[in-house]
Formats: structure tokens, C-alpha cells, sequence
């Protein structure tokens, strides 16, 4: 099985006409349920349900509460490789764009290891554009060795994989992914991936599937929010992390809400997304499944990070530079977008708490044994 | 009243409510929470525990009077558990460990069958065991014979506040089972912590409900005394309940006559 055929009668679906056919009434019944139904959650997800948010946020926000407590987990991404063989015309690291590439050697990984170890950071995502020829499945196992010596949970934020590569990297240490479908529409995700490896629309759509399967505890997926259709987008997405949740109970499932952020390229977001929107989408999320993670990066700002925090976020980036080579100084290239919260961890740490909330550095010990680890 | 205190692993305790260092707003309100409680025993989660932290760490915040009971809690398996187990024995926790499997993270259920299996292997090795388990009279027999040292039920989903849902499952396991029943998880209100330690229950664990009260440290006081008026109430027999009325001129009354 595969979510692909779920994928693929979904978007023939008439979903926007559901949406609608939505009535106030339906809204307050699906809000008055003790458990939400994707039926339910599309309610929650339409134009009726916009004068509900307040009630919504309430909700979210015990649900909250009672399954996370007043806890946000704290991670940084690193950016080893910007080296790129898509086109995808939204992004700033597209190999026709003119920027700097680069690839961080062993040693210089261990260098931007340490720096970031340094601001108290335990938890890292790293990351590298879609070149295999260049960051191989083989220099990622050897940066992950580097790296699991300063850091309890090292994740990935890479091209799809084959099953035995993720098997391999799990065995090294990996213990998350993340893997964004960018759109869940596929006639324009070809026209957003004109050419290069991603524009296999089922291998990504199945990568989730295959890291679930090779044990990684954490699997983290999203649309990225304006390509197409941001309602449709956000939907499917639930459904998709609804399917991996009940097929693999064993990993914790994860959505990201990421919207599109200025680049290097010219792309423009085909819808805006508000911020009413965004939140919307978080609170039904939250509605629908309770124990699901939902991760907010830097490329929000600040402030709208810190009102949208109670809601229903679990984990944050902090601290962060999109650059390869960023941590240390030594960083020459451009990054993949713009970050609009440029705030130190320590930084972060403090608005966290003066939130009332504690952010959590480690949440995982690690029981593979690991050569030369602390 | 006589020393009536709970018997586990050899220690004995005075308080029979068992905190947590979970899910609070900052770790610094935990000693006002262990003193206002009462509590004696403490559960830590491993996974969290970062003796290298250079932002604080949760294990600095313990009070050195607690019992510290490290939770395995990330585990998926028996064999997991057992890592997990060795690892906090390694880094100084003490013998105490609470063995949590749990491999469903939508409804974060206890796998009752791994958790026996590595409750037997830790026992042996020594530790006393604390499993974290269904309400569920085989499970818990086959605890027993692991060499559990106290059987840990849940009141209902943990994080979910609904209170003693299991109450009827208890209650068998409370009649059965001839070691310390510790009903942990999905207890909300002080007065469900109360209802537990009433009906025979020897303690209870109490985590998110103290955590996340706008006010943890008077929620903590709060279970302390309920837990307490619990089993003063358990101890002291209650009568009888009724459904119906004594009838004021019995039926049977003719037969007393003569
Ligand atoms: S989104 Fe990823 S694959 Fe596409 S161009 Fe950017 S780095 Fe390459």
C-alpha cells in the first residue's frame, strides 16, 4: 500500500466545494465532538470555521496542554551541501540559479558541529540540496557519525531515499526525517519540478513510508504553503499524516507549516496564505490529532512565532542560518530562503519562557551505542 | 493513627502520592511541588535527562530527599527498555526504574506483553521494577512472576485528565494482586486521586494534572491531602453502601418475635 492512490482520489475530489457546502452549524456540531473525524477536521478547515477561531484556539490549546504540557522541543538545521540538481522553480538553490555551492568537508563538520553543540543545542536537522553525485548517502553516514558525537538526535532534511539507504542511515544514528511534498497536487508539482530527480512525484509522496519503515522515530512532512492551492495543500496533508499515523503507531508523526519566504529566484507564491490562515490550520491540526508534532522554523516572524505557540506547536528552530558553513563564520554562500526570525537561541530560549513555556534541548537518549560519542 | 507506611523495594514510605518533572513550564518549581505535596517518590524521564546540559537540567532541580524513579519512557520494545534501564543505572539514577513500552503513539497504550518481558530481565539484574501497565489482570499476574515490584495501572490515556476510567479493573487487580498497586496516568482532579487510595489503591502517580494546573504547587498540596484522606478513609472501613433505604418496619420483623 501507498498513500498515492489516497493522494490521487483526493485531488480529484471536489474538495472546494465541500468546503463551501460548509455551514456554521456544521462547525459548532464538529467543535462539540470529543473525538474529530477527517470529515470533521475538513470542517474545521473551511471559510465557516473562520469566526470559530476563537473556540478553536481554546481547544487547541488544552489539547495542548494536557498531552505536551507547557514544553516546546528546540532544534537548529544545518546545512552541509547546497549542491543541487532540480530545477524546482521556487527555490533559491535551484541549480540554474548563479550562487555560491558549496559542501562542508568532514573536519568542517565537525567544526559547525561544535559551534552549534556550544549554544546548548542537542537536537540537529541536517541538511543538503538533491545532488547525490556530490552529498552520497555514503558523506551523509559519515557526517552523521561526525555529528552524533556532540548531538543526541541528529535528523535529515534530504532527497528522497531508497528503503536500504534509510535503513542504513537509522542504523548510523538517524532517528528523524523530514520530507516536504511541497504540493500534493501533481499536475502542478510537475510544473513546479520541470526537470531533475524530485519531479518523481510518487517516490517523494512514498518517502515518508519508507522512513517509517526503517524505524526512524520522528517522520515530519508538509506541503509548502502558497504553491498551489493552500486549503486543498493543507488538507491532503492531514489526511497523509493521518494514514502514516495509523499504519505506523510506532513513529511519531510530525507536520510542518512552512510558507513560501522570499529566495534568491523570482517565483512568486500562487496564493497568499494569511496569518488567520496559518492558524487555522494549526488549530485544526491540533483538533484532529492530538498527538501530533507540529514544528514552526524561522521562517515566520518573530512575533506571530510567539502568539502562535500556546495553539498547538511542539517544536521550534532556533538560532538558525540556511547557509552552508553558517555556524562558523566561515559562510560564503547564499542561503536557501530568508529567515524571518534571526534571533539567537538564547534569544528564543527567553521569549519561550516568558511565554510560560520550558524549551526541551533533549527529548531522546540515544541507545544505538555510537563510536566516540559523549 | 499507627505507621502506616508503603512498603517498596525495601524502602518505606510515608506519602503514597508519586510525582513527576514532565510537562512544566519551567523545571524551577519542582522542590515547591515535592515539598507541597508530600511526595517522597519522583519519576524522571531518561530521555530528557542531559547530565551535560549547559541550559539546566532537570536532575538539579530534585530534591536530594526523593526517591528518583527514571522512566524508560521513548522505549518500543522490552529490549529498549532494558538499554534504557542499564543507561540510568550507568549514569547514577539508582535501581528504581519504571518500565514504559509503549509503541502506539496515537493513543500511547502500554504494550503490556513487551513490558513483562523486560521486567523479568531487570529484575533479575536486580532492579526494582515499576511497570507501567494496562488494568489488566493477566498482565499484572504475569508481573508477579517476573518480579515486578509494584504493578502501575492506568486510570485512563495518559494526558487525557478523564480521571479513574478503569476503575472496575483496578479494583480486581487491587483484590488479586498481592503487591503494591500504583494507579498511574489519566488521574485529573485530586478528588479521582482520592477516589483511587478510598477503594484500596496503595498510591498513585500524578504528573500532568500537577504540571499544567495554573497553579502547581497548590495542586500538588491539593493531591497530598486528598491522597491522604483517601486511604484514611480505605483504613478507617467504610460502611456499607445502600442502594435502596432500610425499610423502618422490616419485612422479616415477625420473625424476630417471641
Ligand atoms: S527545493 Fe530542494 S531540490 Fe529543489 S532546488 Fe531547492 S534544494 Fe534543490
Amino acid at each position: 500500500m501507498s498513500f498515492y492512490p489516497i493522494c490521487e482520489e483526493l485531488s480529484r475530489a471536489p474538495l472546494d466545494e465541500r468546503f463551501d457546502a460548509v455551514t456554521g452549524e456544521d462547525v459548532r456540531r464538529a467543535l462539540g465532538k470529543s473525538s474529530c473525524s477527517p470529515e470533521d477536521f475538513l470542517t474545521l478547515m473551511s471559510p465557516a470555521a473562520k469566526p470559530f477561531l476563537e473556540e478553536m484556539a481554546r481547544q487547541a490549546s488544552e489539547i495542548t496542554l494536557r498531552q505536551f504540557g507547557r514544553t516546546i522541543q528546540m532544534f537548529t538545521p544545518l546545512y552541509l551541501s547546497n549542491y543541487c540538481t532540480n530545477h524546482c522553480v521556487y527555490c533559491g538553490f535551484n541549480c540554474k540559479n548563479q550562487i555560491n555551492r558549496s559542501q562542508l568537508s568532514l573536519e568542517q563538520v565537525e567544526v559547525e558541529g561544535k559551534a552549534i553543540a556550544a549554544t546548548g543545542m542537542k537536537q540537529l536537522l541536517i541538511l543538503t540540496g538533491d545532488a547525490r553525485a556530490k552529498a552520497s548517502p555514503e558523506y551523509l553516514e559519515d557526517c552523521v557519525k561526525v555529528l552524533r558525537r556532540h548531538f543526541p538526535s541528529v535528523s535529515i532534511e534530504i532527497y528522497a531515499m531508497d528503503q536500504d539507504e534509510y535503513d542504513r542511515l537509522v542504523k548510523v544514528g538517524v532517528d528523524g526525517m523530514t520530507m516536504f511534498q511541497e504540493t500534493y497536487d501533481e499536475e502542478l508539482y510537475a510544473t513546479l519540478h520541470p526537470r531533475g530527480p524530485k519531479r518523481d512525484f510518487r517516490n517523494r509522496l512514498d518517502a515518508p513510508e519508507r522512513g517509517c519503515r526503517a524505524g526512524m522515530r520522528v517522520v515530519n512532512i508538509g506541503a509548502l504553503l502558497g504553491l498551489g492551492d493552500w486549503r486543498r495543500d493543507a488538507f491532503i496533508t492531514a489526511m497523509h499524516a493521518s494514514y502514516l499515523m495509523r499504519k505506523y503507531p510506532e513513529t511519531d508523526i510530525a507536520v510542518s507549516l512552512p510558507r513560501m519566504r522570499p529566495h534568491v529566484g523570482e517565483y512568486q507564491p500562487a496564493t497568499i496564505v494569511s496569518d488567520s490562515d496559518m492558524v487555522q490550520f494549526l488549530m485544526a491540526l491540533r483538533i484532529f490529532m492530538p498527538r501530533l508534532g507540529v514544528t514552526i522554523s524561522t521562517r515566520e516572524a518573530p512575533e506571530f512565532r510567539e502568539n502562535i505557540m500556546p495553539l498547538g506547536v511542539t517544536r521550534m528552530s532556533a538560532g538558525v542560518s540556511t547557509a552552508v558553513g553558517g555556524y562558523s563564520d566561515e559562510a560564503e554562500t547564499s542561503g536557501q530562503f530568508d529567515i524571518a526570525d534571526e534571533r539567537s537561541v538564547d534569544e528564543v530560549c527567553s521569549m519561550i519562557k516568558a511565554h510560560g513555556f520550558q524549551p526541551v534541548f533533549k527529548d531522546w537518549e540515544p541507545i544505538i551505542p555510537v563510536e566516540g560519542a559523549a | 493513627m499507627s505507621e502506616d507506611s508503603l512498603e517498596i523495594g525495601g524502602l518505606k514510605l510515608a506519602s503514597r502520592l508519586f510525582t513527576g518533572t514532565g510537562k512544566y513550564a519551567d523545571d524551577a518549581v519542582i522542590p515547591a511541588v515535592c515539598e507541597a505535596s508530600g511526595s517522597e517518590v519522583i519519576t524522571v524521564a531518561l530521555r530528557r535527562v542531559d547530565l551535560e546540559s549547559t541550559t539546566g537540567n532537570v536532575m538539579d532541580c530534585i530534591p536530594k530527599h526523593m526517591r528518583l524513579l527514571p522512566n524508560t519512557s521513548g522505549a518500543r520494545n522490552a529490549d529498549e527498555a532494558v538499554r534504557i534501564a542499564r543507561l540510568a543505572k550507568a549514569m547514577g539514577c539508582g535501581d528504581w526504574i519504571k518500565i514504559e513500552v509503549i509503541s502506539d503513539n496515537r493513543y500511547l497504550l502500554p504494550d503490556g506483553y513487551e513490558t513483562a518481558k523486560a521486567t523479568e530481565i531487570l529484575a533479575k539484574e536486580g532492579f526494582t521494577v515499576l511497570p507501567y501497565v494496562n488494568a489488566d489482570l493477566y498482565i499484572a499476574r504475569s508481573l508477579v512472576d517476573a518480579g515486578a515490584a509494584a504493578v502501575m495501572p492506568l486510570g485512563a490515556p495518559i494526558g487525557t485528565n478523564r480521571g479513574l476510567k478503569t476503575k472496575e479493573m483496578v479494583r480486581i487487580l487491587i483484590e488479586e494482586i498481592d503487591l503494591p498497586i500504583v494507579v498511574d496516568a489519566g488521574i485529573g482532579r485530586p478528588s479521582e486521586a482520592c477516589e483511587a487510595m478510598e477503594m484500596g489503591a496503595d498510591a498513585v502517580l500524578v504528573n500532568t494534572a500537577i504540571a499544567t494546573a495554573s497553579d502547581p504547587v497548590m495542586m500538588a498540596r491539593a493531591f497530598g491531602r486528598a491522597v491522604k484522606a483517601g486511604r484514611e478513609a480505605y483504613l478507617s472501613g467504610p460502611g456499607a453502601r445502600r442502594t435502596q433505604a432500610s425499610a423502618s418496619s422490616p419485612l422479616t420483623g415477625f420473625l424476630a418475635e417471641g
